[in-house]
């Protein structure tokens, strides 16, 4: 076997399996966030809330009701998601005429307690959840040793930001959002009813939450606090990427999280905080970010 | 922001000195004074650093307009220093204190130099990125103790003469840095330098295009807010004798919106007294734990929908003066 710089390789390896993990999380929590903001122009600090939400229902359903992780991919987005419709008529809808700032507010705010709610129940140090039979086991590679789960989590978030992609980008209703992004009022004035557009897109972004959730629960445990430290990498990750692109959002979060991989074999005291480094740099060299408009 | 504009309009050119806000002052002050006879002075002295941490963060909110996610990291890097200084360096406890606001400061210029380069949204999160930097080295650097914090920070002889173990002179040290810090902020904001950051925070184009620099403005602004933010943390350490990683977290940047929030963004008064009712409500419902964290995010839910203008904003409404 080879070595690199005197790092085992399974070392590096693993870490830069991790790394992918990870960023597979940064790419479809920044995907929502942005499809969220090019929409209603808030940030949605709930984010990291509605993917713990996510994960828990996935338990719920396993634990109360025996329903398998494989329903549970498609529960949790659609329970989360009305969780979502739910927060965007009551409350959102009222903010879009105010400050910017009141939504992330908000949103902060629902955060709270959320996760209070979460952890007066289930106390902070998390539930085990299992890895659904299909996918246990794993590959060897000959250098690394691959456990299939992992790679599952890997090709559905790739999938899931190509979808998206592709759904905003080349569909007839990705136009109609693209429109209305641009001009409300005009693309109202085709008869188009703009507010459901963004109660939808509000929905479709904390169920692409959700489904992260969901994925994330047999690699983490399943914990009320899961999403709150983890959303603000994500908020670095979205400053680094700008919200302007898609697939900009996907690059970013998989290659920061390959980078804070790395960061973790040569210079592990710096893992958690190298995101946060990029992104001063970045702020300093591109201000908009990598694949941001210009303000 | 938007609930703002009118507070704007505070004082026109040529109108009478807001005669009232110099009561409602007298009234801030006569209560604090006789406040020890009646309630706790360790209660006492924590609303009063944290009335000068949520002041400090309005003077950016409230009249800039830039809504920072991160002040835990500069009340907590002015709690550790002064800590450390006192503890490990054998400083009296007024050098403690200014070391503490001196490296608050200094952290206050570099985030700053970074975060004004974005505005609105992104100028949030960007802080708040910066802030859990700042969290993670505490966690993990050597001197700040990690989960422990720095503990038994001695308080000492305050210019060699005012024994700081007495509770009364220790309320009485704390309420004096409160109140200079009060009015700093009060004669800030009532200046040519406030008026410019309100005119850049109303319409940033216009300000520039008449010939201000705002991104020079904001970041003394923003040092400025952070400096005041580093005196109010290490006053904090040297009463509880304590730094600890909660006033680095993210949560404490968020308690301080909180607190500005419910007392009114942009009013003069509005965080001593959100500061005031949040710290008395973590006092006296300790007992429902962690209920406390699910109150204080309905507060925000409710603020943000019904009650944007904030209690201190409220009842300046109805009295027709700005408070």
């Amino acid at each position: 076997m080879f070595d690199l710089l005197g790092i085992p390789p399974q070392a590096l390896f693993g870490q830069l399996l991790i790394g992918l993990i990870n960023g597979s999380f940064y790419a479809l929590l920044s995907l929502g966030l942005a499809v969220i903001f090019g929409m209603l122009n808030i940030i949605n600090f709930a984010h990291g809330a509605l993917y713990m939400l996510g994960a828990f229902v996935a338990w719920f359903l396993l634990e109360y009701a025996g329903i398998s992780y494989w329903w549970a991919l498609i529960v949790a987005p659609v329970a989360v998601g009305l969780v979502g419709l739910i927060i965007e008529r009551t409350m959102l809808k009222q903010l879009y005429k105010l400050d910017h700032l009141y939504g992330l507010l908000l949103t902060f705010g629902l955060a709270l307690v959320i996760q209070g709610l979460f952890r007066n129940e289930f106390g902070s140090s998390g539930l085990p959840y299992q890895i659904p039979e299909a996918l246990q086991g794993g590959q060897n590679l000959g250098f690394m040793f691959l456990p299939n789960y992992r790679a599952w989590v890997i090709v559905v978030s790739l999938v899931l930001c190509l979808a998206t992609w592709y759904a905003i980008e080349r569909t007839k209703l990705g136009a109609y959002l693209r429109a209305a992004t641009e001009n409300p009022s005009l693309v109202q004035a085709f008869g188009i009813n703009v507010p459901r557009l963004i109660s939808l897109t509000y929905a479709f972004g904390v169920a692409l939450a959700a489904i992260a959730g969901v994925l994330a629960a047999p690699i983490y445990r399943v914990s009320p606090l899961m999403g709150a430290d983890l959303i603000i990498v994500v908020f670095a990750v979205v400053v680094i990427g700008g919200m302007g692109s898609i697939l900009g959002s996907t690059i970013t979060g998989f290659g920061l999280g390959v980078i804070e991989g790395l960061t973790k074999v040569f210079y592990p005291e710096a893992s958690n905080t190298v995101i946060f480094v990029i992104m001063a740099v970045v702020l300093f060299v591109k201000p908009a970010g990598l694949f941001g408009r210009a303000a | 922001m938007a609930s703002n504009r009118s507070a704007a309009l505070v004082r026109p050119a040529g109108e009478a000195r807001p005669v009232h806000q110099y009561y409602a002052f007298a009234l801030l002050v006569a209560f604090l004074l006789v406040a020890p006879s009646f309630m706790y002075p360790v209660f006492l002295m924590n609303v009063l650093c944290f009335a000068l941490f949520a002041c400090a963060f309005n003077l950016l909110i409230g009249y800039v307009g830039l809504l920072s996610f991160g002040h835990a990291a500069f009340l907590g890097t002015g709690g550790y220093v002064c800590a450390h200084a006192a503890k490990v360096w054998g400083l009296p406890p007024e050098l403690a204190i200014l070391t503490g606001t001196a490296a608050a400061t200094l952290l206050g210029l570099v985030f700053g130099l970074i975060a004004i380069r974005r505005q609105g949204i992104y100028f949030a999160m960007i802080t708040l990125a910066l802030a859990q930097m700042v969290y993670f080295y505490a966690l993990q650097a050597p001197w700040t103790g990690g989960e422990d914090g720095i503990q038994a920070v001695p308080q000492g002889m305050m210019f060699g003469v005012i024994d700081l173990r007495q509770p009364l002179a220790l309320y009485a040290v704390v309420l004096a840095i409160f109140l200079a810090g009060f009015l700093l902020i009060y004669r800030a904001i009532h200046s040519p330098f406030g008026q410019i950051l309100k005119a850049i925070r109303e319409n940033e184009p216009r300000a520039l295009s008449l010939g201000y620099k705002p991104d020079q403005y904001k970041l003394v602004a923003f040092v400025l807010s952070a400096a005041l933010s580093g005196i109010a943390g290490s006053t904090k350490a040297v009463v509880f004798q304590l730094a600890s990683l909660t006033d680095v977290h993210w949560g404490m940047s968020g308690e301080v919106v909180l607190m500005t929030l419910l007392g009114g963004l942009g009013t003069v008064f509005g965080p001593v007294v959100g500061a005031f009712v949040i710290v008395a409500m973590q006092n006296y419902l300790a007992q429902i734990g962690s209920w406390v964290v699910v109150a204080q995010g309905a507060i925000f839910v409710i603020c943000v929908l019904t009650f944007r203008r904030g209690l201190i904003g409220e009842i300046g409404r109805a009295l027709k003066k700005p408070l």
